[in-house]
């Protein structure tokens, strides 16, 4: 017998039809028309073209505003910022998580509540956490910005270009430790126990387990958390840059998709701006392809 | 636990004691903040004990930017938004799942498409959109010239302009972001993983497509809408950079702005006591949600990435 025809993605058994799948799919694809499509499309028209702010004059400058913005030295400063930015908060994060994940997997007393009050900035708004930050950096009432002082350091975040790279790593860092955690712990317990028991037969200690057994095992954990992590630092710090330094000072912390926001809502300089969301959209568009590709190959978290 | 290992097991609880001090100390330190008076939050060093001006500062929290507003309006958005996405997104993945037509595979890769882009990256053109949601139909009308058309059938001279602003309105702040990639291939997932037979059982008993929806598949993907509805409140509730920008009536506006809108700049006076209590307030309803329903929590969390 031959074998059914079979669709990717679709029930064995299954109804047929064209009106009520449209009708169910029509409120999704309404919202993603009006939302994402159409926006996506100005921006891909809007990136090829020379407005004044006023809108007056529209003018067809073919890739003007993409060479404008490789020759622009603000540009290219928010791009070094954006990588300092992203791979100082990937590491911090992946490592403290990291720490955190095998000591909970060692302790038995006391798991849960470890588990639970490490997992509460996932609850606290990127924006929040930044402003809870800032006051601990404030030069003038921070402990923290006390503290380091006390030390004989100069510290003033609202000046100083590093001071306030430095504060918006620790803000995002610390909003996004629990996310890697949650993961990495997940993946920790899924390693099978009669592995490390053999291990452990042949001598091998538990810090020497988890580098050679489950490190490795963990990969694509760790490479999905990787890719989550520059999602995180590329778009979602937005709130926490805004809120607490403004891309400031001189730029120090003006991240690409700040620079997207400034250029397009503040200095009104559109076509940058969308010139500047096509080169972002592309960016996005290789991490998610990346991730999917290892989509299938994603261990089974149970926790 | 493979081997008894007392002194590494009193590292890793050292360890994460040291995870929870770092989780917490800047907790502790917005709480001791705000419940000082701004004379006792300027002193250095911050005290290392709270003073008993917390509920004062919140009513000033409160007055000064309409606090009670702003976490309405918060949960009219968190709400609104979870319930859309879940909403759109069962019945989508029931669409690409369970029906054979003609362009299922178009759809299921245009909304997967979705994925890809974050609101961050498109927020000029989005906010375009909201700002006159109705411009496509304008488009259309510029496009086969219908005024002119209009003009020449009645002879009357007339503009046709359409506008649909959505700025300061709950549904600016809620259906740009209830269209959701990752809820619906959530759905997809699990829906594929539903036994074959429930709808063969269901057919045989002249169940319809949507009374089998309704009676069987909804009632078996209530855990699954539980957790993912856990995580969509603090997507929602957490949101910063859309209210941001369709805001421009600070009593439309969400309690996330509200403490952005508190925070001392160089210019005004140091009031970190208020601003710490307002984010104290704002923090309150995301971590009461995690810290009760922490198991479904942690679900939500595994399964909406994957």
């Amino acid at each position: 017998m031959a074998a059914p025809l079979h669709e990717p993605g679709l029930k064995q058994s299954h109804f047929k039809g064209v009106r009520l799948p449209a009708l169910l799919l029509l409120p999704q694809l309404l919202i993603l028309l009006f939302f994402f499509f159409i926006p996506a499309v100005r921006a891909l028209m809007g990136a090829f073209l020379l407005s004044d702010p006023f809108g007056a004059t529209v003018h067809f400058v073919w890739f003007d505003n993409f060479i404008a913005l490789f020759h622009s030295e603000s540009y290219r400063n928010s791009v070094r910022v954006t990588i300092v930015f992203t791979l100082a908060q990937n590491v911090i994060t992946i490592l403290i998580a990291g720490v955190l994940a095998f000591a909970t997997d060692r302790v038995v007393r006391g798991q849960s509540v470890y588990k639970g009050v490490v997992l509460l900035p996932y609850a606290i708004a990127p924006a929040i956490a930044g402003v809870l930050w800032a006051f601990l950096f404030n030069p003038a009432v921070g402990p923290v910005a006390f503290f380091i002082k006390s030390l004989g350091f100069a510290w003033d975040p609202n000046l100083n270009g590093s001071d306030a790279m430095l504060l918006v790593v620790f803000a995002a860092s610390w909003k996004h430790i629990c996310y890697n955690y949650i993961f990495l712990l997940a993946g920790l317990l899924a390693i099978p126990g009669s592995l490390l028991e053999a291990a452990a037969v042949d001598g091998a200690g538990p810090i020497k387990r988890f580098f050679q057994i489950s490190v490795p095992l963990l990969g694509p954990t760790i490479f999905f958390l990787t890719t989550m992590n520059f999602v995180y630092g590329f778009f979602e710090t937005f709130a926490i840059i805004d809120a607490v330094t403004h891309g400031g000072p001189a730029g120090a912390t003006n991240i690409l998709v700040y620079k997207v926001y400034q250029d397009g809502f503040i200095n009104l300089d559109l076509g940058s701006s969308a010139a500047q969301s096509v080169l972002l959209m592309t960016f996005a568009l290789i991490l998610t392809l990346v991730q999917f590709k290892h989509v299938e190959r994603r261990v089974n978290y149970t926790i | 636990m493979v081997e008894r290992t007392p002194i590494l097991t009193f590292i890793c609880h050292l360890l994460l004691i040291g995870g929870i001090a770092l989780v917490c100390m800047p907790l502790y330190y917005a709480f001791i903040a705000g419940s000082l008076t701004m004379e006792e939050v300027q002193q250095v060093p911050l005290p290392f004990w709270p003073g008993d001006h917390f509920l004062e500062n919140i009513e000033t929290a409160w007055s000064k930017v309409n606090f009670g507003r702003l976490l309405l309006n918060s949960f009219v958005v968190a709400v609104g938004i979870t319930i859309g996405k879940v909403s759109i997104s069962l019945l989508s993945a029931y669409a690409i799942t369970y029906f054979r037509f003609r362009f299922r595979m178009l759809a299921f890769w245009l909304i997967f498409m979705s994925l890809m882009l974050p609101v961050e990256v498109r927020i000029v053109p989005t906010y375009e959109s909201v700002a006159n949601a109705a411009l496509p139909i304008q488009w259309l009308i510029d496009l086969f010239q219908l005024s002119s058309l209009w003009e020449w059938i009645s002879g009357n001279r007339i503009e046709i302009s359409v506008e649909w602003n959505m700025i300061n309105s709950y549904q600016g702040l809620i259906l740009p972001l209830i269209a959701s990639a990752s809820a619906t291939f959530l759905f997809r997932q699990f829906f594929l993983t539903v036994p074959e037979e429930l709808l063969e059982a269901a057919r045989l008993d002249g169940a319809s497509a949507m009374r089998f929806f309704w009676t069987i598949l909804l009632p078996l993907s209530r855990s699954n809408i539980v957790a993912l509805s856990i995580i969509l409140f603090l997507y929602g509730w957490n949101q910063y950079l859309w209210p941001l920008l369709i805001t421009t009536d600070k009593d439309m506006t969400t309690a996330v702005i509200g403490v952005k809108n508190l925070i001392p700049r160089s210019d005004t006076e140091p009031a970190w006591n208020v601003a710490m209590s307002g984010a104290l307030l704002t923090m309150l309803p995301p971590v009461l949600v995690v810290l009760v329903m922490q198991r479904w929590f942690i679900k939500g969390l595994v399964d909406s990435s994957k």
